[in-house]
């Protein structure tokens, strides 16, 4: 085992057989989290090749390259591991939400505007504690906006700073 | 003097050519295919009330009303509408990408061209965007993230001797070269944009689009296509540079479709003469559309 470089892409190894750096996700680990935390389909990511660079930091690129990848970005910032709790990026949710079957929490519009200001919000909830696709219905369905984490009755908006609005 | 009064005997209509150039420019935004269909986005404005009209041209693109801020909106918030003006949204028609092609931008910042070449290619196969600024590759990187797109790898080098080592060594099916300009045709949108103009400028840059168009080629496969674009009216910067290409290296321009009102390329500019098949690239004024203005050229490889 050899320790995570995290100034470079490297490709996840596809199952813990092929683990060769230490404490890194796999990319089975990677799509099972999706499908077991939100429902989507398998099949969404088979075309994925999934990449860390930085401590724990998880890109989804549609297509491959060699690893590891000399290069400034490669697909969309995706998920953070290498902590207790996984946790989805905005961009992923707002990517692949849409898809979502369960842990998706649909706020009323005022709920929906002050969770895009990076407010704390007190929706209706009766399911899974911890990290949520928070998202409002617009335009006839439902939309996600971005990731919510949901901890003793209250829902706290994980917007960064720079997508977070006030309309 | 007027650095646009150069182009006089280039324009059908000086006087529209003129007062177009006066007139500020109505905010546009293109639908991003990757999230969201112009019918959802035009539900989501209707709605909200929203200020915005449809163009004729091209079904993703909306005008949008006086003092309508695009950026304040739903819609921009779930990354489905890109704010881009109306002209700029040729050169990526011009180089019609398929799904799972490879794609080189090869001047990608801050990404309007990018992201609507990746809605393009359906957000599959391998899409390039490459600049050699590190604060404008920030800003494609997050444009390119709250569009959804997955199929980009972002580059820093300069792009005139781009390097395809970190890319397989494998060349591109097409390559769009939008290159730095003079921005002539923008004075629309920024009436500074004239303020440094000077024709030693024209030249200098000059230079050097003719060194990232020559790389993009370079790189391009056999049979592969190549767009050349630019905001400015310069023949310098225009077709100057695509000359050079013609004798540098192996490539043509071809024809190629656009619904909007354009003339010609240039063959002849201040004692210069330039290849016939210049007729082929396509001038767009500012009073032809009422848009910004711009210059756009399709070029085959190896043929």
């Amino acid at each position: 085992m050899t320790d995570n470089d995290g100034q470079r892409f490297d490709r996840l190894p596809a199952t813990a057989d092929d683990r060769e750096v230490e404490g890194r996700a796999t990319r089975r680990e990677v799509v099972d989290w999706w499908v077991e935390r939100f429902g989507l389909d398998r099949e969404t990511f088979a075309d994925y090749t999934f990449w860390e660079k930085g401590a724990g930091k998880i890109w989804a690129f549609a297509d491959d390259l060699d690893s590891p990848a000399d290069v400034e970005g490669l697909g969309m910032t995706f998920l953070r591991t290498r902590q207790e709790h996984w946790k989805p990026t905005t961009d992923a949710v707002q990517r692949f939400g849409p898809e979502a079957t369960k842990n998706v929490v649909v706020l009323d519009e005022a709920d929906a505007r002050a969770f895009l200001r990076g407010e704390d919000t007190d929706p209706e909830w009766d399911g899974d504690w911890g990290y949520l696709i928070a998202a409002h219905g617009i335009a006839g369905d439902v939309e996600p906006i971005g990731v919510g984490l949901y901890l003793y009755d209250e829902l706290r908006s994980q917007m960064p700073k720079g997508r977070q609005r006030d309309l | 003097m007027d650095p646009l009064a150069r182009y006089d005997p280039l324009v059908d209509d000086p006087a529209a050519f003129h007062a177009a150039c006066e007139r500020p420019l109505p905010s546009v935004v293109r639908v991003n295919d990757i999230k969201a269909t112009p019918e959802r986005v035009r539900r989501a404005f209707d709605d909200a009330g929203v200020d915005y009209e449809p163009v004729d041209w091209h079904d993703g693109l909306f005008r949008l009303g006086d003092g309508e801020k695009p950026g304040n909106t739903w819609p921009f918030v779930h990354g489905w509408v890109y704010g881009q003006e109306e002209v700029s949204a040729v050169p990526a028609l011009a180089l019609d990408p398929d799904p799972g092609e490879r794609v080189f931008d090869c001047c990608a910042a801050p990404g309007s061209k990018t992201t609507q070449l990746a809605a393009l290619m359906d957000d599959r196969g391998l899409l390039v965007g490459n600049d050699n600024n590190l604060g404008r590759l920030s800003a494609l990187r997050s444009n390119a993230e709250r569009c959804g797109v997955t199929n980009l790898v972002v580059t820093r080098q300069d792009a005139r001797n781009f390097s395809l080592k970190p890319l397989s060594g494998e060349p591109f099916d097409r390559s769009l070269v939008d290159v730095p300009c003079s921005c002539e045709g923008t004075v629309r949108k920024n009436p500074d944009a004239l303020e440094g103009w000077s024709m030693d400028h024209v030249e200098g840059v000059s230079g050097v689009q003719k060194g990232i168009l020559g790389r993009a080629i370079e790189v391009t496969r056999d049979g592969g296509t190549v767009v050349y674009s630019t905001c400015t009216f310069a023949p310098e910067e225009n077709e100057a540079v695509l000359q050079h290409a013609l004798e540098e290296y192996d490539c043509q321009l071809v024809d190629y479709d656009l619904d909007l009102e354009h003339v010609p390329g240039v063959t002849e500019w201040e004692g210069e003469q330039y290849d016939d098949s210049m007729e082929r690239a396509k001038r767009i004024y500012p009073h032809h559309n009422d848009t910004g203005g711009f210059f756009c050229a399709r070029l085959e490889v190896g043929a």
